[in-house]
């Protein structure tokens, strides 16, 4: 039997074409799924039935001449935090276990609407906390790489996917980093689009001024792909911005000639030298593509961890006051309402989600307002400004995504701190809701990938896939 | 910044957020906010006097829609998901009555 194609791209040509059904491409999917999840463990649910029903009407349709969509066929994994109407999402957390939403993401009706096959919902850290997959409720998730190591986090399931083959792509979301960095740790393309480009309407909130969806794959051309179906105004979301996806499918084919590409000379320290290695690679590679090298500075870098460390779990204790044994999730009974609020959330919620959730309401409570989460969004604006001054001298940025290659299980859970270091280099695109996407670019400690972030302005989606192309190309 | 976060705070906090902690948990919390607050002092080095605080990235105000009747979630699936409901509510426990 002829073995089905390994990107995005070529499923969804093959199958409108004829050349393959979509069901051969699941049954291959499903196949690697039975072959290594149990080792894996990538998922929280794979919806066998449902994929395999869904393959079937693509090919039906196909057979029939309707127009199959521009995903036909392919099958897509969909991080556990986004709303799949009927279908069990957690959260990876047990104060959700069982909940089957009433309604879809609109992410998750864009991608059905052109042809793409659902195998499941992915692991995460829980409620998207963390940078390993550890802080799942369910079991971490483990790297297809090296099974001894994370996938890196919140997205792990999500990037394990396609890394083990499971799915040719996958959506995740990315708060401070969490598709970005386990795209770096499993040698994909992960994408974190300008804020409100991609509608967040049934994804799970945790930092609603920080979280966008966006996809992995295992090509910049997939990654674009998915982002023209995703991305794009959504009345349901009212900080979705009024206008059109991006055209990115053309985009890649471009050169990056004439490029300017910033190289920060005030980084935050810290990297591993087989990291910067490929990043100066990577300036190289880009260079002799035809792009020049700018030197740009970003002094408020650094401090853009303390600022996250404070907005994110302020939002996170705010939205997270939706879990309180009312109206879905679990609930422990007690005799009165405010006891049975404490008594779920204690139950429901593990020790990260709890820690950021009481470091987020102390930062927002009477008396320490100004302390904190004044001083980090002060520190917001102060990041969003640098960006600026050094965009007005180049058109992308580039860093590591991750100061280190995949690590092991277990080397950061006793230190919180050291964990959320692993977030440095992706957290000010959030803080100041620019875009970013980390590309495989080689190999660093044990033959483990690397991945080079490149940085962009809001709405800087093109120039940044440029750049992108060139690096894969190269 | 303040000074270092006491236990008595960190309980505090925990009635706030409606989280039951038990002691050790306090007690281990303390420690960890503790420490992060330390680190986060690292911006005590910044002038930040006449710095405009950033609330939200892209900025977008009074966002409208038609007011147009479309169809709401489906009573039955949302109800199906609730811990407890009666008559097409949802049903908690006693909100007032009892002592602290």
């Amino acid at each position: 039997m002829k073995s089905s194609p390994r990107t995005a791209v070529d499923i969804a040509n093959s199958v409108a074409s004829g050349a393959m059904t979509a069901s051969a491409v699941l049954e291959e999917h499903l196949a690697a799924i039975a072959a290594r999840e149990s080792e894996i463990h990538a998922f929280n649910l794979v919806t066998t039935d449902q994929a395999r029903e869904r393959a079937a009407q693509i090919d039906a349709d196909a057979k029939a001449g309707k127009t199959v969509g521009r995903l036909a066929g392919v099958p897509i994994a969909l991080k556990d935090n986004m709303c799949t109407r009927g279908v069990e999402t957690t959260c990876s957390s047990k104060i959700l276990a069982g909940w089957k939403p009433p309604y879809d993401a609109t992410v998750v009706s864009r991608l059905a609407g052109e042809g793409a096959v659902f195998v499941g919902k992915t692991n995460l850290d829980e409620f998207a906390m963390g940078s390993s997959t550890e802080n799942s409720a369910f079991g971490p998730t483990r790297n297809p790489l090296d099974t001894s190591r994370v996938p890196g986090g919140s997205s792990g399931g999500s990037a394990a996917a396609v890394a083990a083959g499971f799915a040719a792509a996958s959506l995740g979301s990315d708060t401070g980093g969490s598709i970005r960095q386990p795209a770096a740790l499993c040698g994909l393309v992960g994408v974190k689009p300008t804020y409100g480009v991609v509608s967040r309407y049934g994804l799970v909130a945790f930092g609603s001024s920080l979280d966008q969806i966006g996809p992995f794959t295992n090509t910049v051309a997939d990654a674009a792909l998915l982002m023209e179906v995703i991305a794009g105004h959504d009345p349901l979301d009212s900080t979705s911005l009024p206008q059109p996806a991006p055209s990115l499918t053309e985009v890649v084919t471009q050169d990056v000639r004439g490029m300017r590409i910033g190289r920060i000379t005030d980084m935050p320290e810290g990297s591993s030298p087989d990291v910067l290695a490929r990043l100066e690679a990577a300036f190289d590679a880009l260079r002799a593509a035809g792009a020049t090298v700018v030197d740009v500075q970003m002094p408020s870098m650094s401090y853009g961890l303390t600022a996250y460390y404070l907005v994110a779990p302020a939002e996170a204790s705010s939205n997270l006051a939706r879990f309180d044994g009312v109206r879905y999730g679990l609930r422990v009974d007690a005799k009165d309402l405010n006891s049975m609020y404490g008594a779920t959330r204690a139950a429901g919620f593990g020790d990260e989600v709890k820690r950021r959730i009481m470091l987020g309401t102390y930062a927002l409570s009477a008396g320490y307002y100004d302390a904190y989460y004044g001083k980090a969004l002060k520190v917001r604006r102060l990041i969003a400004d640098d960006f600026a001054k050094a965009y007005a001298k180049c058109d992308v940025i580039l860093t590591p995504t991750s100061p280190t290659v995949a690590f092991k299980f277990g080397d950061k859970t006793a230190n919180p701190l050291a964990m959320y270091l692993c977030d440095v280099f992706t957290i000010p695109t959030n803080l100041a809701g620019h875009a970013a996407m980390s590309v495989p670019f080689g190999t660093g400690e044990a033959g483990l990938p690397v991945g080079v972030q490149i940085l962009a302005p809001a709405l800087g989606e093109a120039p940044m896939f440029r750049a992108a192309a060139a690096l894969e190309r190269a | 910044m303040p000074d270092a976060i006491s236990r008595e705070t960190v309980a505090k906090v925990a009635r706030l957020a409606r989280l039951n902690l038990s002691d050790a948990e306090v007690d281990r919390m303390t420690d960890q906010l503790a420490g992060m607050l330390e680190h986060f002092r690292d911006v005590d080095a910044l002038d930040l006097s006449s710095v405009e605080p950033l609330t939200q990235p892209v900025p977008l105000s009074n966002v409208l829609r038609d007011d147009v009747v479309v169809p709401s979630l489906d009573r039955d699936e949302v109800f199906g998901s609730a811990p407890a409901t009666q008559d097409g509510r949802f049903r908690v426990p006693p909100i007032v009555g009892f002592e602290e």
